[in-house]
């Protein structure tokens, strides 16, 4: 396996005024392999998009690094380093209908990342843009109309095919079907599946939705208040989760079964998230977990292999 | 039949007249709810949800709204259109109904406290501070941490999911004796769903009334449900028990629901079956069955006439709006409708 995207002890802070700052991201350490999906789960505010948007340079890092290959990225970037980085890596936003500008039509929207990041001519592009409408599943004569008259799934679609009509490497994609309903979101993830396979895509797939994030990925990271809490391939950490948060969130994770739904025991956690301003001493879960020790109120569990298996990470003293 | 049960819906049929025509939201659909019990309504987006249970609460907005024809009898009593019985505003005092955006059904200009003192005072004669105090012990109820202080806040100083258990503690002040829910976790997280989850099923428990819950998350129906009402283009065109509608799904358009979600087994290795196109439109409802255009069975008759209930069994309330459901329909396996593909 050849790492694509090395992300070492990124951390992004949010100056809020008043001396208070939010910890977005804090220390946060992944590798992501060429051909790969990593999923990334957690709850509202745990900072998701914001590591996805620092890869990709959206937002300056406050420090640490992210490697693309052997390349360091920079860590404040330039209008230069956008037009060099585009064409590799993209983004899918979580808001379909937020995210595409409502006075541009289809074509523009589509054939911007052309115009901006390649020499393609306008016949060229309105070829691609053709091209990419159809393999989103749209029709080419889609091209001259706006947002406004697609549904949530079909402008989805549109931001998939903006994203990938450059032919990134590697491709961040936020909550790509949070907005759709579930015969639709099928339709959206099946794109993404054969389109991975078409290019070769490697894709971190932010989602809240853990079925389909095991279903989708094969690795699976779980993040807390700008942490990640466990990693490793996505059926051990959603079948057999070590750390207490991941137990929580597929415990809370209701199945379409009735009969499995009878039989679980209510889980139902205390509390709410912290505000990410004034961060705990210690574990970040701590205040919430039911297997809270001592040692948890002190220090801060650092991600370390499970059991000596180096796939499989977790930062909990549990399992020290 | 349904008549004598706690809520029944019967023959509802709503309508919004708008710039590009006359939507015609719900047609003809027909429910009821027992003391105790929980209905829940799914489908996809836009396909008349909302619109059903804001017509029982008198929600619709007319104009553009119209309610062509219909009732809604709570305890044999036709409140549709007229929510006021006896003097009395049933809404808020019978039927609770708890919304999927919190923050446009709260008054972000008074404390959480005085909001729900509000009904109190209005529906059960309490005084303000008899109503305060009765608030404090609801957000105890729904697990709202340090309620006294709590009830002083304003609902710009609640996270999401105490919103959203602010809202439960309003909905249920008066004991209402149906509590509508309409998409109450959706915009939560599962970890925040999971807790007003149990909060409902509690309060079932202990106050044994009646829910209406609406949502398009088949787990959150497994979970949930009693009843299960699958709503399609304006119609319902399954309903059933959960175990009847899930096991022994009759409709189409439920099988491409389930064929549509993964399913938690790790050792099933299978593709996501999406259903092909999208809901009709509205303005121009199909003149025979809404799902036919997506439907892999469709037959000739399907395209022309609107299916009537079929009832599954002698034994049960389980129907299915489906033509491959008439007793001499050649037999059509709905099993393989939507087969899972298994990936090499
Ligand atoms: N531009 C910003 N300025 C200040 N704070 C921010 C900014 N962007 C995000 N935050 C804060 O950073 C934290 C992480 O936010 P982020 O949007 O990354 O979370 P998320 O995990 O993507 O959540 P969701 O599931 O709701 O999309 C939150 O507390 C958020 O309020
Ligand atoms: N005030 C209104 N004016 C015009 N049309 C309306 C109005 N309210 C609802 N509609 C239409 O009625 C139909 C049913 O809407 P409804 O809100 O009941 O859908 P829903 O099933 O609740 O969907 P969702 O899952 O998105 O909440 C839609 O086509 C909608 O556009
Ligand atoms: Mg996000
Ligand atoms: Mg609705």
């Amino acid at each position: 396996m050849t790492p694509l995207v090395s992300i070492e002890h990124l951390v992004k802070y949010f100056d809020i005024g008043r001396d208070q700052r939010v910890h977005a991201v804090d220390d946060v350490s992944l590798t992501i392999y060429e051909g790969e999906i990593v999923g990334l789960v957690g709850e509202s505010g745990s900072g998701k998009s914001t590591l996805g948007k620092t890869i990709l340079g959206l937002h300056d890092k406050t420090s640490g690094t992210v490697k693309y290959g052997d390349e360091a990225l920079p860590q404040h970037y330039r209008a230069a380093d956008f037009q060099k980085y585009a064409a590799r890596m993209q983004m899918i936003f979580q808001d379909p209908y937020s995210s595409l500008n409502p006075r541009m039509t289809v074509a523009e929207i589509i054939g911007e990342g052309l115009r901006l990041h390649s020499n393609a001519n306008s016949t060229e592009i309105r070829e691609r843009v053709a091209e990419w409408l159809r393999r989103v599943g749209l029709q080419p004569d889609h091209m001259s109309r706006y947002p406004h008259e697609f549904s949530g799934g079909q402008r989805q679609r549109i931001g998939i095919a903006r994203a990938l009509i450059l032919e990134p490497e590697f491709v961040v994609c936020d909550e790509p079907i949070s907005a759709l309903d579930v015969s639709v979101q099928a339709q959206v993830v099946n794109l993404l599946d054969s389109i991975k396979k078409e290019l070769g895509l490697t894709l971190l797939f932010i989602a809240h939705d853990l079925s389909m994030v095991r279903y989708v990925s094969d690795r699976m990271a779980v993040m807390y208040l700008g942490s990640l809490v466990e990693v490793g391939p996505a059926n051990p950490v959603f079948f057999e989760p070590a750390h207490p948060y991941t137990q929580i969130l597929t415990s809370s994770n209701p199945e379409p079964d009735p009969e499995s739904e009878r039989h679980r025991a209510s889980t139902s956690i205390t509390g709410e998230i912290p505000s990410p301003v004034n961060i705990p001493a210690g574990c970040r879960f701590a205040d919430r977990c039911p297997k809270v020790m001592p040692q948890c109120r002190q220090e801060t569990p650092k991600l370390k292999p499970l059991n000596g298996d180096a796939d499989r990470q977790v930062a909990c003293f549990l399992y020290d | 039949m349904s008549s004598d049960k706690l809520l029944s819906v019967e023959n509802l049929a709503v309508e919004f007249d708008t710039y590009g025509g006359t939507v015609q939201a719900v047609r003809d659909v027909s429910f009821a709810v027992d003391a105790g019990e929980t209905l829940a309504v799914v489908g996809e987006s836009g396909c008349g949800k909302s619109v059903t249970v804001q017509s029982v609460m008198g929600l619709i907005p007319m104009p553009p709204g119209r309610i062509t024809s219909g009732t809604a009898k709570l305890r044999g009593r036709n409140i549709l259109g007229n929510p006021i019985v006896g003097g009395e505003d049933i809404r808020g005092a019978e039927i609770g109904m708890i919304f999927q955006d919190p923050m446009t059904s709260l008054n972000p200009t008074m404390n959480i406290g005085d909001q729900i003192a509000e009904t109190l005072e209005v529906h059960r004669g309490f005084t303000a501070k008899q109503a305060f105090n009765r608030a404090v012990e609801l957000l105890e109820m729904v697990r709202i941490p340090e309620a006294a202080k709590r009830a002083k806040q304003y609902p710009f100083e609640f996270s999401g999911g105490m919103l959203q258990r602010a809202m439960i503690a309003t909905a249920i002040a008066c004991e209402p004796a149906v509590l509508i829910a309409d998409e109450p976790t959706t915009a939560l997280d599962v970890t925040i769903q999971a807790q007003i989850l149990d909060l409902m099923n509690d309060l079932k428990r202990d106050t044994n009334m009646a829910i209406i819950l609406i949502t398009h998350d088949l787990g959150v129906v497994a979970r949930m449900a009693d009843e299960v009402a699958v709503m399609y283009a304006g119609q319902i065109v399954e309903k059933g028990a959960v175990d009847d509608v899930f096991y022994r799904s009759a409709h189409p358009y439920t099988l491409g629901l389930r064929a549509a979600m993964p399913v938690n087994d790790r050792e099933a290795e299978h593709r996501l079956t999406p259903i092909d196109g999208s809901p009709p439109d509205l303005f121009h409802p199909p003149k025979g069955c809404g799902y036919c255009a997506r439907c892999p069975a469709a037959m000739k008759v399907c395209n022309d006439v609107v299916p009537p209930e079929f009832a599954m069994s002698d034994t049960t309330d389980h129907f299915s709006r489906c033509f491959l459901q008439h007793p001499e329909s050649s037999a059509v396996r709905l099993d393989g409708l939507y087969r899972k593909e298994v990936s090499a």
